[in-house]
Formats: structure tokens, C-alpha cells, sequence
């Protein structure tokens, strides 16, 4: 552990002293590497700190029996559809949808449920699907959702079951 | 962009009303489940940093618009798992792509990899499923990206 933590400070060290360097000798890509940080650094900064607040108003707020009745083993095809809902209302992506499944699962929703809710996260949020049908036209953006979708919620219902019945269980305490 | 800041601080103002002693907890459990996680961010973000140099816009276009249809969408497939793009930066390079005639089944593994697939948010997936659950579950995504591609292609008279 601690050697890990050393090795992960030295390589930190190494790339911003490259930055610098780069800057300093006005090497180009160093410094597109650079905004490339800066600029994805802002980008997460936008969204992360919110999303995290969330997730400890949920974890505060939401009972678990709530979670477990309409999201859990119990929950029928209602409980896809909550989950499809939730996650084409949040921004953020993947990134933001970790930490948020996470707590889900905590919480007693199933792993199928889980599962749907990333997969619908990455491919179905509202506003994004909106500003993709005006570049790549309404059809483009129809067909992904009705291809992707429906796959993900079988893919996610078989992973679901296979792992239950491997008894899997997700790292307690991140 | 602010109004996601706007948004949180309302709903923790009205949480703060109604329970102080909640809301601070929350709080709490948002700074260490954040805190687990940074050094995690911040490995990634200077990965991502490097690959979208390696992998900027110039060279995804150079791909996608000179190869074969096939390859194209292994490549775009490939592009897209690789790195990691906000949508407002993904569509339009795909709208312009588009007007240079990358066709749309080619798009279409670019995009659903790049929104499903994350080879580069790997190390925060794992944090949370697992090694395992986090390659099954990017693998799968890999084949319907795929999928999707294929039918888009077919609905747009571009494959058969």
C-alpha cells in the first residue's frame, strides 16, 4: 500500500514537472496536455461536488425500505422504469453514475436494477439525448435508444441473476 | 452549467430547514465518499489528459473518414472506448464528421462506446463493482454498441 502511494506520487510529480517543463520551453504538446487536464478538471468540478452532496442527501434521507420495495428483489417492471427515469434526469455520465449506484445498492436495489440504472445513465439522459438528435437528426438518436435500451435492461437482468446467484456482493464501505 | 450548483444548494438549503442535524451528516458522508475517491479522479484525469492528446479530434477524423466501412466502425468503436469526451465535445465532432461522410453506423459505434464503454474510468469502476463485474459489464457494453451500430447501419441503407 504505501509503496503504491509513492509509486503514484512520483508519476503526479513526473507529469506536472513535464507540464511545467513544457511551458517553460514552449514544447506544444505538453501544453495540449495541459488544457486537456484544465479543461476536464473544470468539467468535473461542475458536476462532481454536486453530485456527491446528493448522493449524502439521499443516503440521509431515503429509508431503505423505500429503495427495497420499489427498486428491490420484490420490485417488478416498475422498478426499471423508476430507475430509467432517475437516470435520464442526472447529468454526468458514467462518472457520476458509480458513486449513485453505488448507493442504490446499498440501499437494497437489486443488481439488475443496478446495472440498468448505469447502462441507462450512459445512453439515455434527457438533455443529452436532446442536443444529440439536433447534431445526428432525430432518427440517428431513435434508433440508438430503442436498440440500446432494451438490451441493456436484458443484459443487465441476466448479469443481475448470474451474480446473485454467485452470491457477488459490491465492496462494502467506498 | 451554474444551474446544477443552484439546483444542489436549493435542495440542501430546504434539507437544512427541515433537519439540521441530517443535513450535516450528509455533508459528512459526501466529503469522505469524495475524499475515497480523488486520488482515483485525479489518476484518471491525467490519463485522459494523454489520451485525448494522443487521441485528439484531428486524428479520430483521420480515421473514421478514410477506411473502409468495417474497419471504420472497429476503429470508432475503439476511439470510443479509449477516451473519455462530454457530450457537448463528442456531437459536434460528430455533426461535422457527418457532413464529411463518415457514415452514420460508424458514428453510432463512436458514440454508444464512448457513452457505455469506459476502459479509462476503469480504475473508478473497480472501485466500486470489482475487477470482475467491471470487465463483464464493459464487454457487454462493447457488443451492444456494436449491435446498435449494425442496425443503425442497416436503417440507414448504408450495410445490405
Amino acid at each position: 500500500m504505501k509503496k503504491n502511494v509513492k509509486l503514484k506520487i512520483a508519476f503526479i510529480s513526473i507529469y506536472l514537472l513535464f507540464l511545467i517543463a513544457s511551458f517553460i520551453f514552449g514544447y506544444n504538446p505538453g501544453k495540449e496536455i495541459a488544457f486537456n487536464l484544465i479543461s476536464f478538471l473544470i468539467y468535473m468540478l461542475k458536476i462532481l461536488p454536486c453530485a456527491f452532496i446528493l448522493i449524502g442527501l439521499f443516503e440521509v434521507w431515503v429509508k431503505k425500505e423505500v429503495i427495497e420495495k420499489h427498486l428491490g428483489e420484490e420490485s417488478g417492471i416498475r422498478g426499471y422504469a423508476w430507475v430509467i427515469l432517475l437516470a435520464g434526469t442526472i447529468a454526468g455520465g458514467l462518472l457520476v453514475a458509480f458513486p449513485i449506484a453505488y448507493s442504490l445498492y446499498n440501499k437494497g436495489a437489486k443488481l439488475s436494477i443496478v446495472f440498468t440504472y448505469i447502462g441507462a445513465a450512459a445512453i439515455c439522459r434527457v438533455p443529452m439525448t436532446l442536443y444529440e438528435a439536433s447534431f445526428m437528426g432525430v432518427k440517428f438518436t431513435a434508433i440508438r435508444l430503442l436498440v440500446s435500451l432494451p438490451l441493456v435492461i436484458i443484459t443487465s437482468v441476466l448479469l443481475g441473476n448470474y451474480l446473485s446467484k454467485r452470491n457477488y456482493k459490491i465492496i462494502e464501505g467506498k | 452549467m451554474y444551474y446544477t450548483y443552484a439546483i444542489t444548494g436549493l435542495i440542501l438549503l430546504i434539507s437544512y430547514i427541515i433537519n439540521k442535524a441530517k443535513t450535516l451528516k450528509a455533508i459528512k458522508i459526501a466529503t469522505v465518499k469524495f475524499k475515497n475517491i480523488f486520488p482515483t479522479f485525479i489518476t484518471m484525469l491525467i490519463f485522459v489528459s494523454i489520451i485525448l492528446f494522443l487521441f485528439s479530434d484531428e486524428v479520430i477524423s483521420n480515421y473514421l473518414g478514410n477506411s473502409s466501412e468495417f474497419i471504420s466502425v472497429l476503429l470508432a468503436s475503439f476511439f470510443g472506448s479509449i477516451t473519455l469526451m462530454p457530450g457537448f465535445v463528442a456531437f459536434p465532432l460528430c455533426g461535422i464528421l457527418l457532413t464529411k461522410g463518415v457514415p452514420y453506423m460508424v458514428l453510432s459505434a463512436f458514440t454508444t462506446t464512448l457513452m457505455m464503454v469506459g476502459i479509462i474510468t476503469f480504475p473508478i469502476e473497480k472501485e466500486y463493482f470489482g475487477v470482475k463485474v467491471t470487465i463483464i459489464r464493459n464487454i457487454i457494453s462493447l457488443f451492444i454498441a456494436l449491435i446498435v451500430a449494425v442496425i443503425t447501419g442497416i436503417l440507414f441503407g448504408e450495410i445490405f
